[in-house]
């Protein structure tokens, strides 16, 4: 495969593993999160700090990474206990602007510069690069994919699913809303922050705008695109979004109008994604393989 | 003395531009509890259409109506194809709606005027006062004066007439405003109309205040204004008018004398947080 094919696929991949981590937030406990391209920098900017600063290796720097992430998120899913639905989007649209100008103007993350020469990660003695890189991401995908497989059916998926539907009536069954919905931010902020680790290692630079809030806004139009709370809906939507730029390319110019009306459209006519509930592609293939409308 | 009173009146006329944005926004949220980001699209459309009217015709008064009425068109169309039906569904939907049609518009603005920024050369009649060492310039008074113009029609509109109680029964409960004879379809798109039209004379002062107009104008007033209508109290008027004059004062004079690291947008979130997690329904909200 050409280095650019395999660059596109890297990326996507990554942007893959953050997007499930959105859908533990917002598919699967219905916390929305317009902030998530914070905690992607969150955790692309520690583990570049640790390999460079502190000098660990990336096998070393990811448990920490993947601990401050969480932590990170527990600390800011907190005003999820006090704010709801749209006081929640905004307050964490505020988070991403916050995270995005301390890093760009404390000195201590670089600043305007950025953080550059961050390592390759080494795998046995071998620099992890092209293809190679590609197949970690890769292997990284599937074990994020396994977690929320595993989520969606241990007790803790099944009380973050009643209080998406219901919060007073989950917690008068005795589900606790504070344990779960921070347990929901925990678990998806700390798979941003295995997606921010590779990125910085995959990208070996990184400056405070790569993390602003558009991104936000595309990994949410990816869970919406792929369908929210399902487990292959962010997988679908990074592909198809993260494909699309590409196949605009040559309309260089006509790029950024073509997403967003896609973005609109769908979101106009099919709210639910095309894996999600009463979505064309699941009527289609229901009727197809089962023989019946649902 | 001299210079802290100039900081403060540009701090007042940076806070009414703010409240003329935040109105249309406050409004809407009101009667329909969406978020309407794309708000700061049209404002920036309506920026645009008054330089384009104004150097077809060099007239400022045109210029003003014209970019109101396209504007007010735009607010409707944006109600009637995107917001209404899409009310059903959870309030993200809508939000992510209005995310999409403002990064929408925005690159049509940038495809059709070019990415430059456009000068606005207006002169506006109003006269400059001078008293003491001190000087309003003639932008300064034109933006004291038709801000509180705008109040004022805001507040006969909704206090004194019909429609302003239909409005209120609207944002108050909509089945029941509905039985009650009132059309609540109609009246959310009177509401866009209105705070269209705002946006507009909003976008038109900004441009002749800065003498700029660029595609991406809205981008930081878009999430701004979202913060002042949060900090003021969700859809509560005078709350979102006394946010806007509180952090156009605020930013200027914190610019102008203390040494802060972070970026003034950055200050505006982190108020608008401690707001939200000290009184949820903000500060003039009732829950």
């Amino acid at each position: 495969m050409s280095s650019y094919l395999i660059t596109v696929a890297t990326i996507i991949a990554i942007y893959a593993i953050v997007v499930c981590g959105l859908n533990v937030i917002v598919g699967f406990a219905g916390q929305i999160s317009l902030g998530h391209a914070a905690f992607f920098g969150i955790g692309a900017y520690a583990s570049a700090i640790l390999t460079t600063k502190a000098a660990l290796s990336f096998w070393a720097a990811l448990p920490l990474v993947i601990l401050i992430s969480g932590l990170i998120g527990l600390l800011l899913g907190l005003p999820s206990l006090r704010v709801k639905d749209d006081f929640l989007a905004i307050t964490t649209i505020g988070i991403n602007f916050i995270v995005e100008a301390v890093f760009l103007y404390i000195p201590f993350f670089g600043g305007a510069l950025g953080i550059g020469g961050i390592p390759r990660i080494l795998l046995f003695g071998v620099k992890m690069r092209g293809t190679a890189f590609f197949a970690l991401c890769l292997v990284f995908l599937a074990l994020v994919l396994l977690v929320c497989w595993w989520f969606t059916r241990s007790w803790g998926g099944l009380a973050c699913f009643a209080l998406r539907e219901e919060e007073e009536a989950a917690s008068s069954m005795g589900i606790s809303p504070v344990r779960f919905k921070l347990l929901a931010f925990v678990l998806g902020t700390a798979m941003a922050g295995l997606g921010g680790a590779l990125y910085a290692h995959y990208m070996r630079f990184l400056s405070a705008t790569d993390f602003s809030f558009p991104l936000s806004i595309t990994f949410l139009g990816m869970i919406v695109l792929g369908g929210m709370g399902t487990i292959w809906g962010p997988v679908l939507g990074a592909l198809l979004l993260g494909v699309l730029p590409e196949l605009f390319r040559p309309l260089v110019n006509y790029r950024m109008l073509f997403y967003t009306v896609i973005l609109l459209l769908m979101i106009r006519f099919q709210p639910a994604g095309l894996l999600g509930e009463n979505s064309i592609v699941r009527k289609v293939f229901s009727f197809r393989l089962l023989g019946e409308r649902t | 003395m001299q210079l802290f009173l100039e900081q403060f009146l540009n701090g007042i006329a940076m806070g009414s531009i703010y409240a003329l944005i935040t109105l249309g926004l406050a409004l809407v949220y009101g009667v329909m509890r969406i978020l309407h980001v794309a708000h700061a699209a049209v404002y920036t459309v309506g920026a645009y259409i008054g330089v384009l009217i104004l150097h077809l015709t060099g007239n400022l008064f045109l210029a003003f109506v014209g970019a109101m009425a396209f504007c007010a068109f735009l607010g409707l169309v944006i109600e009637r194809f995107i917001y209404f039906p899409l009310l059903k569904y959870p309030p993200y939907v809508p939000l992510i709606g209005s995310i999409a049609a403002m990064l929408a518009i925005e690159e049509l603005c940038r495809l059709v005027a070019g990415p430059y920024i456009l000068t606005f050369p207006a002169k506006l009649p109003f006269p400059a006062l001078h008293f003491g060492g001190i000087t309003i310039s003639e932008t300064l008074m034109a933006v004291y004066c038709i801000t509180a113009a705008v109040l004022l029609f805001l507040w006969y509109i909704t206090t004194r007439t019909e429609l302003g109680l239909a409005m209120r029964a609207t944002s108050q409960d909509i089945p029941i405003a509905d039985a009650m004879g009132i059309n609540s379809h109609w009246i959310m798109s009177i509401t866009f109309i209105i705070g269209s039209a705002i946006a507009a004379i909003a976008g038109i002062l900004v441009g002749i205040y800065y003498n700029e107009v660029y595609p991406t104008m809205g981008a930081v007033p878009a999430y701004k204004t979202l913060a002042l209508i949060v900090v003021g109290g969700m859809g509560s008027v005078p709350g979102a008018v006394i946010a806007s004059l509180l952090l156009g004062v605020a930013e200027t004079l914190l610019i102008g004398y203390a040494n802060i690291p972070l970026p003034r947008d950055a200050l505006a979130f982190i108020a608008m947080i401690a707001v939200l997690m000290w009184r949820s329904e903000g500060l003039l909200g009732s829950k």
